[in-house]
């Protein structure tokens, strides 16, 4: 049993959590996930260590409610419970002093993120943050990210914070100045915006790498489920990823294994709503 | 009994048929299929034992199972001493009755056999291990040794590693097994579906451990959350029984399909997490018309059977070789055609079709025919050029086998490892680190249950001496 130590809402639907986890705080580094069950018989999810305090012996996650699972998850309050919190997994990432980098998050993204932007900063590299969002109330972490950070840009979808815009209409500027363009780009987000600055950095050859969420179920290299196409090779993304080369990665192939079990997921959400409206 | 039996009169009986589920109803439930001896059956049949001399059966079982002891007892009706004759030979029964290779291997053995048909030794097991289950009362508690102050961390919960920790614990000292799931059991749980294999008793035997005083944390991954020097360090004796935890591909165009599977994952929703089982289970697994599994071992018959329970209305093995060599147990083989599977013989996958918008469409296939015996002497498989066949599917299930998992081994850089990747270990479990052992699936590559066990059993005596050894 893991002890949930604090959950605040940082933004609709988003949740920090810290959780007691000393093992897992002491061993994990940037870029590696745990697979949290909140209680018996629940699924197992895979959400990325975003923090850790090895003296407390914690680990802070960041949690977008977005289905059954996630949600069971973030309605743990301190004081409280999870039953299953199995890590560190995947592959630390890579950091490397590179000089200038530019690190991208779009909505949850942007929590797991943050540690790698921190351990790169660290390193010494000079980071430039791009924070892309719906609108407003979805950009998170911003004065988290911009401790560390040389710049700290904001685009939303409507304008209502930052630039209007796509993540990418600042990248593509960012590569335009010759005083600011990177020597590497971090992206992490929804597929369809790693996918488009996959596509962006490839002519410049900028190298770039992307965090990638495939559906999972141990984390261990057992089951499979989890492979990708990275050039003519399968990769399992909890051991050998989650972070690859954009520039390799079969993102269509991603996309499109992401909605395999959508009906199943939708018959759920459809009893939530059944349920709120019993509820009300 | 009032006089002994003479062996005209045992050789008269003939061998007893197992009760079983209605083939029917099974193939749409989890239920047990085997429902098990009942006394009187089993006494029956263990009345058809010679009692043997020379023990031949004993011979074919990797963990020299005292069967005609405990099978003469059972004949008796003395099922006490039955059980206790079973119990002081190896951990867990209950599970090698219900999924031994018998036929080749004690049974195959049995003289009974030569004639006619050998003694049901696995169903035997079977009964005495549920009888000692369900009449624990009965039986003397097991006696511990006196605590040796020694500290052992057993990697996985799986049978390797349960055999070993029961082992260590009865000789005294004190044993943690660290398991990555969230559960216990290893393949027993995750894999093996529990209409082969009930669940509850993996639970039973895991309680009974955890009464002797083993400890199991789950949730720690060895090679991520700790490593093995890590290990070394805090105990006095490391057993690795990690299994062989990650599957072997098809390599085929079209696996990436939606409707693809390696058996491990559709196994894992469905055993572990209970996908299908329930209209409320919160992990989900897809459930197909015409479901192909490709494959012939256990692991296949399991997907097969399971696909069969999850409604599909086709569910085919597909085997590049002939029935004769299907590598799984006789009686799964018998029980999956009862239930309705189609056996798809001398037929090798070339390419997965899919739909436009990236559902599995069919299986395309090369036939194949038999030609000269390779060097083990089974005939090879070859293709007949031009013979291909569309199998129409919606799911695909590979269940081509597993290899050793790079987890825990590519943190522990001085474990010696064989070509495959298999940690390298002698017959007693010795590794190339001084206090760590290993057994089972991470030694073997795959293999079965009992020999897992009996791994366990021989590396928990090494380990034994090796403590006590050290002691002065
Ligand atoms: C390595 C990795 C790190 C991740 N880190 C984070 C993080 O830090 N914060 C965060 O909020 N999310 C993270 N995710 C995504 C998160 O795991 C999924 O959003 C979550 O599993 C959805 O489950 P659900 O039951 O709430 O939603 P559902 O309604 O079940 O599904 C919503 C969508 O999530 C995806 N999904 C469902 N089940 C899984 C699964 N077992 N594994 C992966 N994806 C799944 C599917 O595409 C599905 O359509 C990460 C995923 C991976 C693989
Ligand atoms: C579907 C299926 C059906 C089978 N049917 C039969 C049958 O009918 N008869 C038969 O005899 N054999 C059968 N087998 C083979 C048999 O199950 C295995 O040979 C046996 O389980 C091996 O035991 P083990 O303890 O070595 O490994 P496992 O049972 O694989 O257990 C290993 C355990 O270690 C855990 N683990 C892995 N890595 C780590 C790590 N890094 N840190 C901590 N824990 C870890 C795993 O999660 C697992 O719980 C079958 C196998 C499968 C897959
Ligand atoms: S353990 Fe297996 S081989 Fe040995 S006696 Fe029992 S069923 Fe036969
Ligand atoms: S060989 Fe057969 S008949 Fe003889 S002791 Fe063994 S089980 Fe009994
Ligand atoms: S999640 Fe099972 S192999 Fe990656």
């Amino acid at each position: 049993m893991f002890e949930v130590l604090s959950n605040e809402t940082l933004a609709p639907n988003l949740h920090r959590m810290t959780v007691r986890a000393p093992r897992i705080a002491t061993a994990r580094q940037a870029g590696q996930f745990v697979i949290v069950r909140s209680e018996k018989g629940e699924e197992r999810i895979p959400l990325t260590i975003g923090d850790a305090d090895v003296e407390e012996g914690t680990i802070t996650l960041f949690i977008q409610a977005l289905g059954a699972g996630t949600k069971k998850i973030v309605s743990r309050q301190p004081g409280e419970f999870l039953s299953d919190v199995a890590g560190p997994l995947g592959m630390p990432t890579d950091i490397e002093k590179w000089g200038k980098v530019a690190c991208i998050g779009g909505g949850v993204g942007t929590a797991v993120l943050f540690p790698m932007a921190k351990a790169l900063a660290d390193l010494g590299n000079e980071v430039t943050t791009i924070i892309g969002g719906r609108s407003k109330p979805y950009i998170i972490l911003a004065d988290e990210l911009a401790e560390f950070s040389s710049h700290v840009q904001i685009t939303t979808d409507d304008g209502s914070f930052g630039q209007q815009g796509f993540v990418t209409t600042a990248l593509q500027a960012l590569i335009d100045d010759p005083e600011r363009r990177p020597e590497a780009v971090f992206a992490v987000g929804p597929v369809p915006m790693m996918r488009a600055i996959s596509e962006l950095t490839r002519p410049y050859g900028i190298k770039t790498l992307v965090s990638l969420n495939p559906i999972m179920i141990d984390g261990t290299g057992m089951c499979g489920g989890c492979r990708v196409q990275i050039g003519d090779e399968v990769k399992f993304a909890c051991v050998d990823g989650p972070e690859f080369d954009a520039h390799q990665v079969d993102f269509n192939s991603l996309m499109d294994r992401l909605t395999m079990y959508r009906e199943q997921e939708q018959h759920c959400r459809l009893d939530d709503q059944l349920n709120a409206r019993k509820a009300s | 009994m009032t006089k002994a039996m003479t062996t005209k009169e045992r050789l008269a009986i003939s061998r007893v048929l197992m009760p079983e589920q209605d083939a029917q109803l099974r193939s749409r439930n989890f239920e047990e299929v085997n429902i098990g001896l009942t006394e009187t059956l089993a006494i029956q049949e263990a009345q058809r034992c010679l009692n043997c001399k020379n023990r031949v059966c004993v011979q074919g079982c990797p963990v020299q199972v005292s069967i005609p002891e405990f099978i003469t007892a059972l004949a008796a009706g003395d099922l006490v001493r039955s059980a206790q004759i079973l119990q002081s030979d190896n951990a867990l029964p209950a599970v090698w009755g219900r999924v031994c290779p018998q036929e080749t291997q004690c049974e195959a053995r049995c003289v009974r056999g030569v004639k006619g048909q050998p003694v049901a030794i696995g169903y035997l097991e079977r009964f005495v291990a549920d009888w000692a289950t369900a009449n624990a009362d009965q039986l003397a508690p097991v006696t511990l040794a006196e605590a040796s102050g020694k500290k052992v961390a057993v990697v996985g919960c799986g049978p390797c590693g349960l055999t070993a920790a029961g082992e260590l614990a009865k000789a005294g000292h004190a044993v943690t097994i660290f398991e990555a799931l969230h559960d216990t059991g290893g393949v027993l749980r995750y894999g093996i579906p529990q209409f082969r294999l009930p669940k509850d008793i993996i639970d039973v035997e895991v309680a009974r451990l955890q009464q002797m005083g083993v400890e199991i944390e789950c949730n720690v991954i060895i090679g991520k959350t700790l490593t093995v020097s890590e290990l070394s360090e805090q105990y006095d004796a490391v057993f690795i029984g990690n299994g062989a935890g990650l599957p072997a591909m098809m390599d085929i165009p079209g696996e990436s399909l939606k409707g693809v599977y390696a058996a491990n994952e559709y196994l894992t929703r469905v055993n572990l997490m209970g996908a299908g089982q329930s209209d409320d289970c919160a992990t989900p697994v897809l459930k197909g018309k015409n479901v192909a599994v490709v494959g012939a071992g256990n692991t296949a018959m399991d997907c097969v059977r399971t696909a069969r329970r999850l409604g599909a209305e086709r569910a085919m093995i597909i085997y590049r070789r002939s029935e004769e060599q299907m590598p799984a147990r006789v009686e799964e083989v018998h029980h999956a055609k009862a239930e309705g599977v189609e056996f798809v013989m001398l037929t090798s996958p070339l390419a997965v079709e899919g739909t436009e918008d990236g559902w599995v469409k069919a299986l395309r296939c090369q036939k194949m025919e038999l030609g000269e015996p390779d060097a083990s002497g089974r005939q090879r498989p070859v293709a007949i050029e031009g013979a291909e066949e569309v199998l129409e599917a919606d799911i695909v299930i590979n269940a081509l086998g597993t290899r050793a998992n790079p987890l825990l081994t590519s943190t522990a850089p001085e474990l010696q490892l064989n070509e495959w990747g298999n940690i390298v270990a002698d017959e007693v479990g010795t590794t190339s680190i001084p206090g760590v052992y290993a057994g089972g699936d991470i030694t073997r590559g795959g293999s079965t249950v009992i020999l897992a066990m009996g791994d366990g059993k021989r590396a928990a005596a090494e380990i034994h001496r090796f403590l006590t050894a050290s002691q002065d």
